[in-house]
């Protein structure tokens, strides 16, 4: 287990950026920046990241970065990977997209990359919405929460893209927080030392458009993971293992109840009881699938 | 040197292999296929050193050809049709990003209706997204072009991305005899790969295609306009140092044939200069003055070159296997902008033909070429007329 006196104090995503108060892209970077050292390329497609880098000719990034069109990241860090490779250079290339560039606009080519088992790590951070345009839902916005298109709630649950990922085989497969930087460190350092199509989804509370105080980015975070709705695991060549917090929550008497998460965010203070019951009932089932492939098949997907 | 009978996709596929190529992305699209399936090939048995993507989408193939080039590789992708289309985003970026990849364009109509056959709306689609845009007439010139266009590309002039379009089936599917150039003349002529200038370096971190506000944006610009000037002088230059490696010229941004003393010209680009070319004979041996203006850039557009061509020439017949509704068509309207400012302005007609494959003969040319100079003759405006369109233009089809 890797510990915060361990990590570098060197700071690869510099202060000054133009990230909003309390933003969990800048924190995601920040650590994976650290987790890594600066010994990595970035490719980032059109997100919240494409802006807080701020304007030309300043950058916050000390490790080299591409930026790229909205669907195109995987695909575009495909062919990197490849001109890195005839140039015997073996440095990570990392994809660092949203949750829009990844669950929606970019599926196909990440689904494409990850078929190819493209030599390259891919990480999602999901606000789960389209938070740089203004809060419209995207495919990870979860059931009942407000944003700009879906005004009195959304309909429908959020897919579920570490497991549509997963699904494709690939070596390695996580999921992480960033209210649990130590362990989303641990899982890109595992990662980056494995090699074809690697993937981390990292979940990540933007208090603009999920309406809570910037101070609360950290907290948030944690109660998604503590009551429930986000579940951290790893998927190693196959085999879904809980790790963190996590790993105590398959009894469900151990996981706090979902309304303090709820509460926290002004994205689901419309919400009625029958959308908290529905949400409730995700949750569990969720977990109960999670209980069976632990108990019955190891963690074994296939 | 060894001379093959190959086809116009064959020889860019061979293109490829004597520039030495090192990443290719691509997607399967009619009349294109046969290009990367033999470059796939070649990969497999060893006879080109490349990373070979086999991407799910022409976007992705684009998208990793920008990887590829922003992280120093000579990247080569091929296209047709809705594969262009589809790509279009990736094509304005790799413009915009200044990014030397070379793509041919195997050219094919637009759906709907669908069609596989040869059209250069797809090619000409994306005349405003900072490529070159190089046009063959041969088999071998396909060869030549698709070497030529590394150069035109990674020359640090230009560092622009550039496209090598071949009619679709007409020139694509043709078998030609061609003079294949060793590999030690091709490796004399293209150095090397050397990254350009501003490759994503690990050892040297930088950010690209950041965001750039009103102040920085425009100069973004202006600099690719610039590029796409500087080329005009090395496609030219590109093309003598080829003729003096190969004995083989093409005029540089313009082949022109019979031009010298013509009275009319048959203006256009693609492989159906052929059947011009052979119509203008006809006509020559009629007593026709004419000739052909074959355009081998559409960008950058040749407008000092053209003004020079067709002065003394009193009409131009410009024939476009393109529509632009509403205005009519693509070339038609450049050739008229670019001879506006001309002191003794040609009189220049339109023509729409061929279009989805349609059949143009050279009796269709040698009718294009009596129409001009009936229009001319009589003082008409040079408007456009279509050609071989069943019933006509104002009949029901």
């Amino acid at each position: 287990m890797v510990t915060i006196k361990e990590l570098t104090r060197e700071e690869y995503w510099l202060p000054g950026n133009s990230s909003c108060p309390g933003c969990p892209a800048a924190l995601g970077l920040r650590m994976l920046g650290k987790a890594l050292e600066g010994k990595f390329v970035l490719v980032v497609p059109a997100s919240c990241t494409t802006v807080i880098q701020g304007i030309y000719p300043a950058t916050p990034s000390r490790v080299p970065l591409l930026n790229i069109a909205f669907a195109a990241s995987a695909s575009a860090a495909s062919g990197l990977r490849a001109a890195l490779r005839i140039r015997g250079l073996k440095v990570p290339v990392v994809v660092w997209a949203g949750d829009g560039g990844t669950a929606d606009i970019g599926l196909q080519a990440l689904s494409g990359a990850a078929e190819r088992n493209e030599d390259i790590l891919y990480i999602c951070y999901d606000n789960e919405a389209y938070q740089n345009t203004g809060i419209q839902r995207s495919g990870a916005t979860p059931y009942g929460a407000w944003t700009t298109t879906t005004p009195l709630g959304k309909r429908e649950h959020k897919k579920d893209v570490p497991m549509i990922v997963a699904a494709h085989g690939v070596p390695y497969v996580a999921t992480a927080s960033i209210a649990y930087p130590l362990d989303f460190v641990e899982k890109v350092r595992k990662a980056a030392s494995k090699s074809g199509f690697r993937y981390i989804h990292l979940h990540a509370p933007c208090p603009v458009g999920w309406r809570f105080p910037p101070s609360k980015t950290v907290e948030v975070g944690r109660l998604a993971v503590e009551t429930g709705m986000w579940i951290l695991y790893e998927i190693e060549d196959g085999v879904l293992r809980l790790t963190g917090r996590s790993r105590v929550l398959l009894d469900p008497s151990k996981r706090k109840p979902i309304e303090e998460y709820l509460r926290a965010q002004g994205r689901f203070s419309h919400l009625d009881e029958r959308d908290v019951e529905e949400l409730k009932r995700y949750v569990e089932a969720r977990w109960r699938e999670l209980k069976k492939l632990l108990e019955e098949r190891g963690g074994c997907l296939r | 040197m060894s001379r093959l009978v190959i086809s116009g996709n064959e020889a860019v596929a061979l293109g490829v292999k004597l520039s030495r190529v090192q990443v290719v992305a691509a997607y399967p699209i009619t009349p294109q296929t046969a290009i990367v399936e033999k470059i796939a090939e070649y990969v497999e048995k060893g006879e080109l050193r490349a990373e070979f993507i086999r991407v799910e989408s022409e976007h992705s193939a684009m998208a990793a050809c920008i990887g590829a080039a922003a992280g120093g590789a000579r990247a080569f992708t091929a296209t047709s049709s809705q594969g262009l289309l589809y790509m279009s985003e990736m094509v304005f970026w790799a413009g915009g990003a200044r990014l030397p990849i070379v793509m041919a364009v195997v050219t094919r109509a637009l759906a709907p209706p669908w069609s596989i056959w040869c059209d250069h709306n797809d090619a000409l689609s994306q005349r405003d997204s900072g490529w070159v845009q190089l046009w063959a007439e041969s088999v071998q010139e396909v060869l030549d072009m698709t070497i030529q266009a590394f150069r035109v590309a990674e020359d640090e002039e230009v560092l622009l991305p550039v496209m090598v379009c071949l009619d679709g089936f007409i020139l694509s599917h043709a078998y030609e005899p061609a003079d294949i150039p060793e590999q030690s003349a091709v490796d004399s002529f293209l150095p090397e790969k050397k990254p350009a200038p501003y490759w994503l370096d690990p050892s040297k971190p930088a950010a690209y295609c950041t965001i750039a506000a009103p102040d920085t944006y425009m100069e973004f610009r202006y600099e690719m306009y610039r590029a796409m000037k500087n080329a005009e002088r090395v496609i030219k230059e590109v093309d003598e140092e080829w003729c003096r490696l190969t004995g083989r010229s093409y005029g540089g941004l313009v082949d022109c044939y019979r031009c010298d003393d013509a009275e009319v010209a048959i203006l256009l680009c693609g492989a159906w200069a052929g059947d011009a070319k052979e119509a203008v004979d006809i006509l020559r041996r009629k007593g026709v003055k004419a000739g052909v203006v074959r355009l081998r850039a559409t960008r950058p557009f040749p407008t000092e070159d053209l003004r020079a061509v067709v002065e003394g020439m009193d009409a131009l017949a410009v024939v476009d296997r393109s529509l632009s509704p509403g205005l009519p068509s693509i070339l038609w309207s450049e050739v008229r902008a670019a001879l506006y400012d001309s002191v003794k302005r040609v009189y220049v007609k339109g023509f729409i033909a061929g279009l989805g494959g349609r059949d143009v003969t050279p009796g269709d040319f040698i009718r294009i070429v009596h129409s001009t100079l009936e229009g001319f003759r009589r003082g008409e405006p040079g408007e456009v007329e279509w050609i071989g369109l069943r019933g006509g233009e104002s009949g029901h089809h």
